[in-house]
């Protein structure tokens, strides 16, 4: 399965509706920074509202994919995330404490503009 | 009510089968929305930890009715080469795989009760129980 990635101006918007399996979570890093790469985004945002579980295997690929996309020159905000995950991650030990996040894809646009200072 | 059922995990798909049944039947006994997703999330890094560690083996679910205890409890069981360093495991952060290392102390944070028992070279066995508040 293949999550898809639009593009809208400098940005790459993805929201991701699926339940992530390991398999679809690693090929959508792939993806996405070949994107980026291929696009040249200075920009990302990954809405999670309709995720209902992030475990510590998707958590650090989504932790990765942040660094990954930074040290491509790209930021990254993840957005909506529900507050049943946020209360599993911490339980979990997971604090994602250098990944940007946002409420939700409009405000994520917002962070996203401050940051790159558009 | 028979909410009983086991999964067998031998691929990686089977991480996702075992959570969405563990969800439901934790949703049918009556959990929240939180608690459904720690248990789902639980059952995630159980069922991931088989498939890493031993290749194989299952998960099983089961609805937990006493007079006054409701709740759901997941073994997950395993016939591979055992966890030596079972203190270290415990802790946060330790991994062999490169992983976060939070599953199994996440696990136990996640859970109301929890119990963990492994051979080397006979297996391991996990119990882990959500009681319903």
């Amino acid at each position: 399965m293949r999550i898809p990635i639009l593009k809208l101006h400098n940005y790459l918007l993805i929201s991701i509706q699926i339940d992530l399996d390991d398999q679809t979570a690693i090929q959508f890093q792939e993806d996405l920074l070949k994107k980026i790469h291929e696009s040249g985004a200075s920009g990302v945002v990954i809405d999670l509202t309709s995720v209902e579980i992030i475990d510590s295997f998707i958590a650090k690929v989504l932790g990765d994919v942040v660094t990954m996309s930074d040290l491509m020159g790209a930021k990254v905000v993840l957005t909506g995330i529900q507050p049943a995950v946020a209360m599993t991650l911490i339980d979990l030990g997971i604090h994602l404490q250098d990944v940007p996040t946002a409420l939700d894809l409009e405000q994520g646009l917002i962070k996203l503009r401050q940051e790159l200072e558009e | 009510m028979d909410l009983q059922s086991c999964v067998n995990i031998k691929k990686e798909w089977d991480i996702v089968g075992a959570r969405q049944i563990g969800r439901d039947i934790a949703k049918k006994i009556g959990f929240g929305t939180v608690d459904q997703a720690r248990i789902a999330t639980a059952i995630s890094e159980l069922a991931r930890n088989i498939y890493l560690y031993a290749g194989r083996g299952k998960v099983c679910f089961e609805a937990i009715d006493d007079l006054n205890h409701k709740g759901i409890r997941i073994i997950a069981s395993d016939e591979g080469p055992g966890i030596r360093e079972l203190t270290d495991v415990m802790e946060d952060g330790f991994s062999t795989s490169g992983g976060l290392g939070a599953g199994l102390p996440g696990v136990k944070r996640l859970m109301d009760e929890f119990d963990i028992k492994s051979e080397e070279g006979q297996g391991t066995e996990i119990k882990a129980v959500k009681w319903l508040r």
